[in-house]
């Protein structure tokens, strides 16, 4: 059914695959943390062009290894990029990474450093992104709806006014746009809880709710019971979230689920860094609640624009993803408001509607999505953070 | 129930009407004051006086809450009353607890 938000459309890139970016990034895409260096030299020849390191990559194994290279393969596919230059220590993991970006169409130039050391592979790698570059900046922007873009979600440093303004304006913004075909994510598996028997019942059926629940408790055996050395409460809420008024879990649990709005409901599970498949509609992702490891996670499983609503003032970015911050929190405006995209600090004064507030976010998606750089890209927020399972070999 | 003056701003921001706890939506809070208080869910306000000073984005009583009992936001259990806690005092980690750790 049309409603005022079907005809909006943006400028975007649309990619080999059908996939429609709102960045044109030409990146330099490190294996492992050792190709890093090689990385950034590249990226300082060739102007234009971004390193993205990372600390891991190395002597992975199991499903930690294979979370390692979706994350990677699924940076460079981003639809937010043009074309990628991946560099490793050695060729083997390295042309399987290249071969999982080629997938999707887009350029991938492949280098690997053992046998010629970091100068040989440096320019080797400044010839094949010098080229990228010039192919990246001569396509351009061109229509597209709405309904392409892949939005995530994700709040930080959280406090109550978090659970008032900004978490419901990104909710009444995916109320309003999911319906019009948008792919949307949200996740943060361990701060769910005190909120997971209401968010097992926001799946699309009881199957789906199941599947949810089986993952949180997962969560909650193998990574938080199995690790804890006293009671959560010196992590969760976060020092942070105290001082800024949230006293349990279950009362940020119940904030953070505000995200998703009131009648919105996801439709799968992916596990971290997956891409959806499973068609438009939402999807929680298992993921850290970490700002930087879950936005990273997100941006592989190919979310192109990422809401961020904060109560204290988060100043998290992304290096492939434009991250939209809101806050509703009129101190966090005043002494923070370099990081503010979107001011909703007029729900608490009841001078602004949470249906206006989720039309202002729309706008600015819209904004962002046509090029507008946010607070955290204009900062140099490039926030990059790999998600380890468990130690390596 | 009370008439707001025109274009005043709450001071207590309450999710729904079952909530026994209300967020502090202003800065420099003191004991004493008068509050105006808004159920967001359905727009009605009451009005309240607060007995401390309390910080932008914490929690006040909206009634006294008993040792033992819950703290009801957004219609929910947010965790356990942990002391007496009167009428228009601060909430917070001091005298209230997760049920979860």
């Amino acid at each position: 059914m049309a409603s005022k938000y079907s005809n909006i459309t943006f400028q975007g890139f649309r990619r080999e695959n059908g996939r429609v970016g709102v960045r044109n990034h030409v990146i330099i895409l490190p294996v492992d943390d050792i190709s890093n260096a090689a990385c950034e030299a590249v990226a300082n020849n060739v102007k234009g062009t971004m390193a993205i390191p990372h600390a891991y990559g190395r002597l992975q194994f199991g499903e930690d290894l294979e979370t390692h290279f979706r994350t990677i393969i699924g940076t460079g596919a981003n639809p937010n990029i043009h074309s990628v230059v991946v560099i490793g220590i050695e060729p083997e993991w390295t042309k399987r990474i290249a071969d999982g970006i080629r997938t999707t169409g887009k350029e991938v130039a492949e280098f690997s450093i053992e046998q010629k050391g970091d100068f040989e592979t440096i320019r080797a790698a400044s010839w094949a992104a010098k080229d990228f570059v010039h192919k990246a900046t001569e396509i351009q922007r061109e229509e597209c709806s709405i309904a392409e873009l892949w939005v995530s979600t994700k709040c930080g440093e959280s406090d109550t006014t978090t659970g008032l303004g900004s978490c419901p304006t990104v909710g009444n913004m995916y109320d309003k746009l999911l319906p019009e075909g948008i792919t949307g994510f949200f996740g943060e598996t361990s701060e769910i809880t005190g909120a997971e028997h209401i968010c097992q019942k926001r799946a699309i059926n009881e199957e789906v709710g199941e599947r949810w629940y089986k993952m949180w408790k997962a969560y909650q055996d193998d990574v938080i019971f199995a690790h804890q050395t006293d009671d959560l409460s010196d992590s969760q809420p976060t020092k942070g979230n105290i001082l800024g008024g949230l006293t349990t879990i279950e009362e940020k649990a119940l904030g953070n689920l505000e995200k998703i709005g009131r009648t919105s409901r996801y439709i799968d599970i992916l596990e971290p860094a997956e891409q959806p498949s499973s068609g438009d509609g939402l999807y929680f992702m298992d993921s850290s609640s970490a700002a930087a490891e879950c936005v990273t996670l997100m941006a592989a499983g190919g979310a192109v624009i990422h809401t961020f609503p904060t109560g204290q003032g988060n100043v998290v970015g992304n290096p492939i993803v434009p991250v939209i911050k809101i806050t509703a929190n009129p101190r966090t405006v005043r002494t923070m408001g370099e990081h503010v995209d979107v001011d909703v600090s007029g729900i608490l004064r009841r001078e602004q509607t949470i249906d206006e507030a989720g039309d202002e976010l729309i706008e600015m998606i819209r904004r962002t999505a046509n090029g507008r750089n946010t607070a955290a890209e204009a900062l140099g927020h490039r926030e990059f953070s790999m998600t380890k399972l468990y130690r390596s070999a | 129930m009370s008439n707001p003056a025109p274009n005043e701003i709450p001071h207590l921001l309450v999710h729904e009407e079952a909530d026994n706890v209300g967020v502090v939506v202003v800065e420099g809070l003191t004991a004493g004051t008068d509050m105006l208080c808004c159920i967001t869910h359905d727009n009605s306000t009451f009005r309240l006086t607060a007995g401390d000073d309390v910080p932008i984005g914490h929690k006040i009583a909206l009634a006294d809450l008993k040792d033992g009992g819950t703290a009801i936001k957004y219609g929910e259990d947010i965790g356990k009353i942990i002391a007496d806690i009167p009428q228009g005092a601060h909430v917070h980690t001091h005298n209230c607890k997760t049920k979860r750790w």
